[in-house]
């Protein structure tokens, strides 16, 4: 397995005079969790749908399991995972049923190191299902449905799974119960992931690495922790000397704080080092991009 | 080991993929006929199409065709089975097709490796299945209820070919209008004209009564034929003189199934295809957000 799962270069998208991306690059690695970032609007779902094979793009490079999506055929299709945010369809199926029929049609596919499909019952179980496996699907909650679309969506064991808002709409003990699912997900089967989300937490919790996009353009790229420190790279340091207050402002806190040390030694006192919110700094940097 | 050997045993490989691929679509079809025969709404909305039906039969047993004496409900029952695919196969397909689009089951096809085959195939199979079940119930109620209505062995033949090439006739046009419809809500747009088509293709009323601008239309249609196909299979043949030409035109009926057949087949794929090719996430997602707006 090439350690590249996806690969873009100077990606555009155009819908008649507007560019919805306006060159995108980045890269996607064999095994990494990556959170596409952005307010709506912001080309992500575009993105991702160009990755799927599921919307033709207008120029740039782009290649999923390396083969372009617009013209790769079922066997690559058999190696990506599309979780979709489902509505009402196969209403009238029932959990097994559907997940071994949906499954059945990956077994052609099965390699020496990667067996397809799952089996439906053990899947069923990884994502919690077991009391519903014979319920008809129109008789789930919406958390069930929810876990099933991402059962659907792993099926053919995936090289390279997608999901696209993946908790729009979930209240936060949903959320909760689907980021823990993810991490179960990637944890056990060390699966590459892209996935587009609105929620800096999210991403923050999910991904290896962020890439913030704004306005249909890349404008940060990193681990969440690299873009904690890159995006908020001005701390503040508050202490009080002889029962006077101080603020101060520095973009290398630990130097700032040793001198202080230095030149007033234990007179010191209510040191606080603080970075600003993230998602202030993040909302601001979009603001912005997108002006 | 040559190549000849090697691009044969890949040849092999890609058969045995699409054999499966055809054994998945027809489970996929099987499945989705028993959950409609197990699903009450379904199947209420079934029967009581089929129910009107054949109370309007048994109310027009007791009149009889102008100038004979032969039961008129007996002369339309075979017209209600030639009915029955054009209704089944067109509008019925249609239906399904655009309601599967609009709530992201065709996305789901198009997500798995072979599922748009194994989709199309699962609904060809449905609709088929469902088709025939529905006229061998018609059939034998018409054996056993409706004097004059009898199968003779070249009767049979008839009946076999002609259902046959109605499946063909009717479904690929029911794909092909099914992929050009936006969205479930035009569908009733199709109702009046599908009604208008039964009235003047000969079905409850004879085409011979009709002016001849009307006759041609009517036999531009699938329906027209089928029901004539029909009428020749299971009526005793001294009723044909009630017929245009006096005769059940059996060649004919075949040259228009068979040119229905050749158009269908010809444009549902692509037509298919095209559709399918459009369709993403954030399509789905759009047409929820307009029919949560609609409040259903």
């Amino acid at each position: 397995m090439s350690d590249v799962a996806a690969e873009v270069r100077g990606l555009r998208m155009r819908y008649g005079n507007t560019d919805v991306l306006d060159g995108i690059d980045f890269v996607v690695r064999t095994g990494e969790v990556v959170a596409l970032l952005g307010p709506n609007g912001a080309g992500k779902t575009t993105t991702i749908e160009i990755l799927e094979g599921f919307r033709a793009r207008s120029a740039g490079q782009v290649s999923v399991l390396g083969a372009d999506p617009e013209h790769a055929g079922e066997p690559w299709r058999a190696r990506l995972g599309v979780v979709l945010q489902s509505w009402r369809d196969h209403a009238k199926w029932r959990v097994r049923e559907l997940l071994h029929h949906l499954g059945a049609y990956y077994a052609p596919y099965s390699t020496a190191e990667i067996t397809r499909p799952w089996d439906a019952d053990e899947l069923i179980e990884l994502v919690g299902l077991t009391a519903q496996a014979n319920t008809r699907i129109a008789h789930l909650s919406g958390g069930q449905r929810r876990r099933l679309d991402v059962a659907i969506g792993i099926v053919g064991r995936p090289e390279l799974l997608f999901l696209d808002e993946p908790t729009a709409g979930f209240d936060p003990a949903a959320r909760r119960e689907f980021h823990e699912l993810v991490h179960r997900l990637t944890d056990r089967e060390q699966a590459t992931v892209l996935l587009t989300t609105h929620d800096l937490a999210e991403a923050e919790k999910l991904a290896d690495r962020v890439l913030i996009l704004a306005a249909g353009r890349i404008i940060a790229d990193g681990s969440p922790s690299e873009l904690a420190l890159r995006l908020s790279a001005q701390a503040e340091v508050r202490w009080t000397v002889d029962g006077q207050r101080f603020v101060h402002p520095t973009e290398d806190a630990t130097t700032f704080t040793r001198k202080l040390f230095a030149q007033y030694g234990e007179a010191v006192e209510d040191l606080e080092v603080r970075r600003p919110n993230l998602e202030d700094t993040y909302l601001e940097l979009v603001e912005e991009y997108e002006k | 080991m040559n190549s000849g050997t090697l691009m044969r045993q890949v040849r092999l490989l890609r058969l045995l993929r699409q054999v499966r691929l055809v054994r998945l679509g027809v489970t996929r079809g099987l499945i989705e006929l028993r959950q409609s025969l197990t699903y009450w709404p379904d199947v209420f909305q079934n029967f009581f199409f089929s129910g009107i039906q054949i109370l309007v039969l048994f109310l027009m047993r007791g009149h009889h065709v102008p100038g004979t004496t032969f039961s008129l409900g007996s002369l339309t029952l075979p017209s209600i089975i030639g009915m029955g695919f054009a209704f089944t196969g067109m509008l019925g397909v249609t239906g399904l097709l655009t309601v599967d689009r609009e709530d992201g089951t065709l996305l789901r096809a198009k997500a798995t490796p072979g599922g748009m085959t194994g989709y199309v195939l699962g609904k060809i199979t449905m609709v088929s299945v469902t088709t025939l079940i529905g006229v061998v119930a018609t059939l034998i109620l018409g054996l056993i209820a409706f004097p004059g209505v009898h199968l003779t062995a070249a009767g049979l033949g008839t009946l076999v070919w002609v259902a046959a090439l109605g499946l063909l006739a009717t479904i690929p046009i029911g794909i092909t209008v099914g992929s050009l419809i936006p969205n479930p809500r035009f569908l009733p747009i199709f109702i009046l004209p599908f009604a208008a088509l039964t009235a003047i293709s000969g079905i409850f009323y004879p085409i011979t009564h009709l002016p001849g601008w009307l006759q041609a239309i009517g036999q531009v249609f699938p329906m027209y034929w089928l029901g004539l196909g029909m009428r020749a299979a299971l009526l005793p043949p001294h009723l044909a003189a009630v017929e245009i030409d006096g005769s059940w035109r059996l060649p004919l009926v075949f040259l228009v199934l068979f040119l229905w057949s050749v158009l269908g087949l010809s444009l549902a794929p692509a037509v298919l295809r095209r559709m399918a090719r459009h369709e993403s996430g954030s399509r789905v997602a759009e047409r929820r957000e307009r029919a949560m707006v609609r409040g259903r």
